[in-house]
């Protein structure tokens, strides 16, 4: 970031006027729009397409296919069908609302992509408690989806935006419990030092550290899952209870909104499991050497697509699972959550704190 | 004249929302929108603790008060029947009273807030709160973090103890 102010600052006069505060908040706002627009859009769109083609395979249909080769430019036909769609607003939903709710929504999920690293270099912010960042700001995706439930003014909208909610919170606690097992095992909060303190290789990950770690990493996915709303916990829109829950009403970009926030969750959700239990970026030494003497974009580009494949697996588990599963009825969802993950979760946390102690009993017994 | 800075313009802004939405809790007459104007009012406050530079506090701030006491305060808002149809029957305000004791409020606010008496914090590099807030917790206030934690506790066992006398 330093680098490039001073090549600015350098490079052109006007900006040398400019304190040097703006310059770092405008280079911070267009990193954080370049990650929406290059990487989050257009992954979205992309995964929308691929989801209905595996969802068709999975049900034995053809799925989309008319629009380019395979289909593949689906997507935008779709996005742009919706762009040209009226926005509807229901003569008696609370229109303030219901016209705030959508962004609300995507801001929450947005900001959480601001901590999601790409590569050694690539990530918005570094911030020093990314983890514990991520998992606040995607609180305020929780209060958006209320409040479209609430603005439609429509039972169906109302249940669905409460049973999200719900959901939501109370699936944090085990993700929460998970992540601190990481957090006990790396020392940090931020992304990339938990990142860093992994290896290239599957037993230098988090995921093989020690015998609770695996089941961690399940209760974390599990977690996750229900707080992406994704099946078999997708009870908030639960078509056959439900019409489509909080989104019932919506319609045209507003709707587009929601299912954009879907999406992008999709790839948080396998951002999150790869960085913090598969290893995210890391490359054996070896080739990292090699790469650097052919410039450092080659480097950045490895490191990106060794997360980036990771992160695919895992995206491509969870939409295989959305189309295997049936779908789990409330009580079961909380139960799930209170008498099995939570409970899993505290043994999971405490037990890897009192192994720590052990392994580490010399060494404390000389702090004391 | 002195040069506004960044850190100047982004406190007015936060402070503006915090307040704005502030007012928008008390002066709703919907009680639905006081809840969702809370949000803001969090979300400034949260800001304003990153203009400290403790961001610790302000994501803690986020994830207790939006993500638990604000979504807590939307359901039972949502969970009340016809929340809507319910009169704001709070209209007998006594002015005469109110005006002077707003305006000795005021007064004495101002003055005692005015003058020199703020001291400014040298401008020290940022440091991560986050390992200074454990340190904290484990060696200099670890019997208070041990009784809080208790306390705590005792208030889910207790909760969970009322709750299940109601269901009976």
């Amino acid at each position: 970031m330093e680098k490039i102010v001073s090549y600015l600052v350098g490079h052109c006069e006007k900006l040398q006027h400019l304190p040097e505060d703006f310059i770092y908040l405008a280079l911070q706002v267009v990193a954080g729009l370049l990650v929406l627009m290059l990487f989050v859009a257009p992954f979205a769109g992309i995964i929308s397409f691929v989801e209905r083609r595996i969802a068709a395979r999975v049900m034995d249909r053809v799925g989309p296919n008319r629009v380019g080769p395979q289909g593949i430019f689906q997507w935008l036909a779709d996005g742009v069908k919706s762009l040209l769609k009226e926005d509807i607003i229901p003569a008696q939903a609370d229109s303030v609302l219901f016209r705030l709710a959508p962004y609300l929504v995507f801001v929450g999920m947005f900001a959480a992509f601001v901590v999601v690293p790409f590569s050694s270099g690539l990530i918005v912010a570094d911030l020093n408690i990314g983890i514990f960042y991520l998992i606040a700001v995607t609180s305020i995706v929780v209060v958006g989806i209320m409040m479209s439930g609430w603005a439609s003014n429509n039972k169906y909208s109302l249940l669905g935006g409460m049973r999200s909610a719900a959901q939501i919170v109370s699936y944090e606690i085990p993700a929460g419990l998970s992540i601190l097992a990481v957090v006990i095992l790396s020392g940090s909060l931020s992304i990339q030092s938990i990142i860093k303190a992994q290896g290239a290789y599957p037993w230098q990950w988090f995921l093989f550290q020690n015998p609770l770690m695996p089941i961690a990493f399940i209760s974390l996915f599990i977690a996750s899952l229900a707080e992406g709303n994704r099946t078999p916990f997708d009870i908030p829109e639960a078509e056959s209870e439900l019409v489509s829950g909080y989104s019932t009403e919506y319609s045209g970009m507003r709707f587009v909104f929601f299912y954009f926030e879907e999406w992008a969750n999709l790839y948080l959700i396998a951002a999150v499991s790869t960085a913090l239990f598969l290893g995210g970026w890391n490359l054996p030494s070896a080739v990292v050497s090699w790469a650097q003497t052919k410039g450092d974009v080659l480097l950045h580009l490895l490191q990106f697509l060794t997360f980036f494949i990771k992160a695919m697996v895992m995206v491509f588990i969870i939409i295989q699972l959305r189309w295997t599963l049936p779908r789990v009825r409330v009580d079961q969802l909380m139960a799930l959550c209170w008498k099995y993950l939570t409970p899993i979760g505290f043994v999971v946390s405490l037990g890897w704190q009192l192994g720590w102690l052990y392994f580490l009993r010399e060494c404390l017994w000389s702090v004391m | 004249m002195p040069m506004i800075e960044l850190k100047d313009i982004a406190f007015i802004i936060l402070a503006l929302i915090t307040l704005g939405s502030a007012g928008g809790v008390a002066f709703s007459k919907k009680i639905i929108y006081s809840g969702f104007s809370l949000l803001g009012s969090l979300f400034g406050v949260a800001g304003l603790y990153i203009l400290l530079s403790n961001d610790f506090i302000a994501a803690t701030q986020l994830l207790i008060y939006v993500g638990g006491v604000l979504i807590l305060i939307l359901f039972a808002i949502m969970l009340t029947s016809k929340i809507g149809d319910i009169a704001v029957t709070n209209k007998s305000i006594n002015w005469k009273v109110a005006i002077p004791i707003i305006a000795g409020l005021a007064c004495f606010l101002i003055s005692s807030f005015s003058g020199d008496i703020w001291k400014v914090a040298d401008k020290t590099p940022y440091q991560s709160s986050v390992s200074f807030i454990g340190n904290a917790l484990l060696k200099e206030f670890l019997l208070p973090f041990e009784v809080i934690s208790i306390v705590l506790l005792c208030a889910l066992i207790g909760s969970i103890v009322i709750l299940k006398r109601e269901v009976k």
